[in-house]
C-alpha cells in the first residue's frame, strides 16, 4: 500500500514538472498570460490559439522534451491538461 | 543585421542576389561543388564592407541542409531569409526523358526546396519574420520545349510557395516565386548566338536578361518595405510571357 502510494507522489510530481515546462512554452512562445493556462483550459476556445499555433506549440513541445509526436496522438488533445498526460506518457 | 542563405549562391543569379544582399544582410553563400567560387563571392561581400561565409550545402539531403543551417546559425543567427535558388537541368526530349532524370531535376530543383524551406520556418515562425524567394523559372509557365523535368519541377514551386504564403502569413512570414526568363548564365551558355538572337526576336526588352535584373527584384521583395505582397509569381523575362 505504502510502495503504490509512493509510485502514485512520484506520478503527481512528474505530471506537474511537465505542467510547468509546458506552461513556460505557452508564454514563452505564444505570450499567453500564465494565470489562463491551467490544467482545464481549452486550447482554442480559452487560449485562443489558432491551428499554426497548435502546431507551434508541438514543434516546441518536440523541442523542449526530445521526443516525436505523431499527427494521430494529437487528435485527442483539446486542453493543456489532456497535453500534459501525452507529454507525460511518452517520457 | 538580418541572415540570408542563398542555395547555389555562388554562381549565376544565386551570385548576383548573395552580392546583392550583402549589402544588407549577413550571407551564407551555399554551395554544392564550387566552393572556390563561393570563396569568391565572400570575398567580395567582405570587400565591400558585408559579412558572408562560405556554407557547403547538397539540398538532396535532409543531413546535409541541418548541417548547413547549423553553420550559418553558428556564425551569424537564424535564418531570416531564404532564396531557393539551387537547379539543375537535364534535358531532353519528352519521350527520350529518362526517370532518372527526372527524379534527380525533381529531387534538387522541388524537393531541395521543400527540405530547405521546413527547416527555415521552424525559426521563421519563431522569430514571427521571414522571407522566402523561390526561383522558378518562365518554364514553369509556360513549359519549354525538351525540359518537362525542369519546367514540372519550376511548376511545382509556385504551389508551394503559394500554400506556405497562406499557411504563414500570419506569422510575417512571406514566400514568393520569381521566374527568371533567359538570363546570361552558366545555366544558359549552351546557346549560339544565332538561338540567342532568336530569344532576343520574342522579347519586348531586346537583350537577354542580367542576374543583376533578378537580383534587384529580390532584395526588395526580401525588405520590409515588401511586406504585404505575398504568395506572388513575379515573370523577369523582358516580356516573353507578355
Amino acid at each position: 500500500m505504502e510502495d503504490l502510494l509512493l509510485k502514485l507522489r512520484g506520478i503527481v510530481v512528474e505530471v506537474n514538472e511537465v505542467f510547468e515546462k509546458v506552461k513556460k512554452l505557452f508564454v514563452d512562445e505564444l505570450g499567453i498570460e500564465e494565470d489562463k493556462v491551467t490544467m482545464e483550459a481549452k486550447l482554442e476556445e480559452d487560449l485562443d490559439i489558432d491551428s499554426l499555433g497548435i502546431v507551434e506549440v508541438v514543434m516546441a513541445f518536440e523541442d523542449e522534451f526530445e521526443i516525436e509526436i505523431d499527427d494521430e496522438e494529437l487528435t485527442d488533445v483539446g486542453t493543456v491538461g489532456q497535453a500534459v498526460n501525452l507529454l507525460h506518457s511518452k517520457l | 543585421m538580418r541572415t540570408v542563405l542563398v542555395t547555389g549562391g555562388s554562381r549565376g543569379i544565386g551570385k548576383a542576389i548573395s552580392e546583392k544582399l550583402g549589402q544588407t544582410c549577413n550571407v551564407a553563400v551555399g554551395y554544392s561543388s564550387s566552393k572556390e567560387k563561393a570563396d569568391e563571392v565572400v570575398k567580395t561581400i567582405k570587400e565591400n564592407g558585408g559579412k558572408a561565409i562560405a556554407v557547403s550545402i547538397d539540398v538532396t539531403s535532409q543531413e546535409s541542409v541541418e548541417q548547413c543551417f547549423e553553420s550559418v546559425e553558428n556564425e551569424f543567427s537564424s535564418i531570416d531569409i531564404l532564396i531557393n535558388n539551387a537547379g539543375i537541368t537535364k534535358d531532353n526530349i519528352f519521350p527520350r526523358l529518362k526517370q532518372e532524370d527526372w527524379d534527380a531535376v525533381v529531387d534538387t530543383n522541388l524537393t531541395g526546396s521543400f527540405r530547405t524551406s521546413k527547416r527555415a520556418v521552424k525559426n521563421m515562425m519563431k522569430n514571427k519574420w521571414g522571407r522566402i524567394i523561390f526561383i522558378s523559372s518562365v518554364a514553369g509557365i509556360s513549359g519549354n520545349t525538351g525540359q518537362a523535368n525542369y519546367a514540372a519541377s519550376k511548376a511545382g514551386l509556385i504551389g508551394l510557395a503559394k500554400t506556405i504564403s497562406k499557411e504563414l502569413g500570419s506569422r510575417n512570414i512571406t514566400s514568393n516565386v520569381i521566374a527568371p526568363g533567359y538570363i546570361d548564365t552558366d545555366m544558359t551558355s549552351f546557346l549560339n548566338d544565332e538561338q540567342k538572337e532568336d530569344i532576343i526576336e520574342q522579347l519586348s526588352i531586346k537583350r537577354v536578361g542580367k542576374p543583376e535584373d533578378i537580383s534587384n527584384i529580390v532584395s526588395f521583395l526580401c525588405s520590409d518595405e515588401s511586406e504585404y505582397i505575398t504568395g506572388q509569381v513575379f515573370p523577369v523575362d523582358g516580356g516573353l510571357t507578355t
